[in-house]
């Protein structure tokens, strides 16, 4: 399958008082066609900065893609003018954001604002681009479309208003769909009923989904591959099996084991990583892990790890070795998050 | 949406009837009255035949009674100065006012907005000092001064335009001339608003430039023109509107001032003579139509708001 997106050695700044502070630093992946891909970190690891460089939104924010290529089918959207990047956003990049709240403007209806999602790319009639606004909502899963053409945000819930914005996204019936952490704001049912939808929809579409989350549990249940980011680096990227098995990375599994499960040991503490992500201007000099690693020797904080590329996966770690042998006397390999007995 | 116009009516009726109490206690306050100021030569008999004849030795609560009696049946009396009935003199004027005070407004609006909007657009450029550092002067520069001042430059020195009057009416209406009479005062009366459009504009605009959908738009795809000239702009315009409705008032009080300077006879050179020769039911009429003005140009503004905010048609 060819990839529909090659990310390569990306560096995205954000303006500040000493120059450019680099929220996403040297990021390097693929989405294949029709696939689900999931970047999975903590707040401020960067993988926000990635989507909206790929959408090329950040310079809208104060920030600048600094370096590096991102050639969607081909093309490197990093060189495209701004008149041809906006012929391509909403077209074939479409995005969905973590606030389904404050996503849509107040001030229009829920009808004008899926429908000029249409007429923004093509030139049709408006009762026709009205009609198909009609028949997404139905197939986002919201009851009585007509009368929602008609209302406003404020009298929609927050999983319908997401339903509208993924309605939106999906008007031109995009190849890549962007999904900027597009549950986080919304209560444990809706969620799954909204992570369901996405996958239908991918299903019936054979979009490519590049969908960001901080829940590994979410991502799990999602992609099939797993990007792990932490600081501006990539840790790790996987199959979302072996990532969930065997975990290359420490910070994988730091963030693995911080799952809870339904068979812990009851009364048994939730593991947790154990300090905060590094603030853009005071990166440590090796490893970013380096500070908060179980693992860390001299080595991880004088320098960085490469990201090496291993049997269909690839880890940014000095210590795969030690990594990998955790599973040696592991005969099926015991999802990690799962119990503690390694 | 009936039950909140008739909800609106109550308090506007409240607030008449508070607003012609406090006005009729303060003006009988002001020492001197229309005896004593109007006919400075009279004897001690004929003073007190017109305090008798204008029932003035009557107590104030007793004459406010009379007075609000009258004027619920539409009689808001007579004047002491010219025995005219009040509303004739005030309607004779308020047209001028209007005149005055609807240029005014669809002057700074338009203008304040696109000011607004430039300076917001393009931010900590030099376009958006230049309209800052110009609004802050205008806020500080005293209207009453800058008249004198363009009387000065464009009748006396430049003789471009005429210095007072309303200009020819009637028959001999000529719709340059008109215009001609009328720049100099809004110009001067938009200086008591516009500075402040401007910047409520600009800050509103800013914020809004920066909400999440404001971003989906960009997602979308739109021209950037779309998104700041119908996205944005709408947003920005709700608390724009809401502060135009602030500033009425401010415009008919900054009416009375541009009026006196340009020699516009509005409603504004009337309250001043009716103050000066305390003609109090002259005072109490114009009060109570300023205070109806007031009222119903809010009632306006509330109602496009609830038109541009769909939030708040239904709270209405």
């Amino acid at each position: 399958m060819t990839n529909i997106l090659e990310v390569n050695e990306l560096v995205t700044g954000y303006r500040g008082k000493n120059g450019y502070l680099k929220a996403v630093d040297g990021v390097s992946f693929a989405i294949k066609e029709g696939e689900t891909i999931c970047i999975v970190g903590e707040s401020g690891s960067g993988k926000s900065v990635t989507s909206m460089s790929v959408m090329r939104l950040v310079e809208y924010e104060n920030g600048k893609i600094l370096a590096g290529e991102i050639n969607f089918k081909g093309e490197d959207l990093a060189k495209k003018t701004t008149e041809e990047m906006r012929k391509l956003r909403g077209s074939e990049i479409s995005m969905i954001f973590q606030e389904p709240l404050t996503a849509l403007n107040p001030v229009f209806t829920i009808g004008k604002q899926i429908s000029e999602a249409i007429l923004f790319h093509q030139k049709i009639p408006k009762k026709l681009a009205m009609a198909r606004a009609e028949e997404l909502l139905t197939l986002v899963g919201l009851s009585e479309p007509k009368t929602r053409l008609k209302q406003f945000p404020h009298e929609l819930s927050g999983g319908m208003r997401q339903r509208v914005m993924i309605a939106i996204a999906l008007a031109t019936e995009p190849d890549l769909l962007i999904a900027d952490e597009p549950t986080t704001a919304l209560d444990v049912t809706i969620e799954a009923q909204i992570l369901e939808l996405l996958r239908k929809i991918r299903q019936e579409k054979n979009m490519a989904i590049m969908l960001i989350t901080h829940d590994i549990g979410v991502a799990v249940e999602m992609s099939q591959r797993i990007i792990i980011m932490y600081a501006g680096k990539i840790m790790e990227i996987a199959e979302t099996n072996d990532i969930m098995k065997r975990p290359y990375h420490p910070y994988t599994k730091a963030l693995l084991e911080s799952v809870p499960t339904m068979d812990g040991e009851r009364g048994s503490l939730l593991k947790s990583i154990k300090g905060s992500i590094p603030s853009l201007n005071e990166l440590p000099a090796g490893c970013r892990f380096a500070p908060r690693c179980p693992l860390a020797t001299e080595q991880c904080h004088q320098e960085q790890p490469p990201l090496e590329t291993m049997q269909n996966r690839q880890v940014a770690c000095w210590h795969v070795d030690k990594m990998k042998s955790l599973y040696e006397h592991e005969k099926g390999g015991e999802p990690v998050g799962a119990n503690e007995s390694h | 949406m009936l039950r909140y116009i008739l909800n609106r009516f109550g308090q506007s009726l409240v607030l008449m009837l508070m607003v012609t109490m406090i006005t009729f206690f303060l003006i009988n306050l002001a020492p001197g009255g229309p005896s004593s100021v109007v006919r400075m030569e009279a004897s001690q008999e004929e003073r007190q035949a017109i305090i008798d004849r204008l029932g003035l030795d009557q107590p104030v609560i007793v004459r406010y009674g009379e007075w609000l009696v009258n004027a619920v049946q539409g009689d808001l009396g007579t004047s002491f100065n010219t025995s005219e009935p009040v509303i004739q003199r005030i309607m004779s004027r308020l047209p001028y006012t209007i005149e005055l005070t609807v240029f005014t407004i669809l002057v700074s609006v338009s203008i304040g907005i696109i000011f607004g909007v430039i300076s917001a657009i393009k931010r900590g450029k030099a376009q958006d000092h230049v309209i800052n550092f110009t609004s802050v002067i205008g806020l500080s520069i005293p209207s009453f001064w800058l008249g004198l001042m363009f009387i000065l430059l464009f009748s006396v020195e430049l003789r471009w335009l005429p210095s007072s009057g309303v200009g020819p009416r009637g028959a001999d209406f000529e719709l340059m001339t008109y215009l001609r009479h009328l720049i100099m005062p809004v110009v001067i009366l938009s200086m008591t608003v516009l500075p402040n459009i401007v910047r409520f504009t600009r800050s509103s605009m800013l914020e809004v430039i920066s909400q999440n959908y404001i971003r989906t738009v960009r997602a979308k795809g739109a021209k950037e023109a779309v998104v700041l000239y119908i996205h944005a702009l709408r947003n920005a315009l709700i608390p724009v509107i809401t502060i135009i409705g602030v500033l009425i008032p401010r415009l008919l009080s900054g009416a009375v001032i541009t009026e006196a300077i340009f020699g516009w006879t509005g409603i504004g050179s009337l309250i001043i003579e009716a103050a000066n020769s305390r003609d109090y039911p002259l005072v109490m009429g114009i009060t109570v139509i300023i205070t109806f003005v007031v009222i119903v140009s809010n009632l306006l503004v509330d109602l496009i708001y609830s038109q541009i905010d769909p939030r708040v048609k239904n709270v209405a």
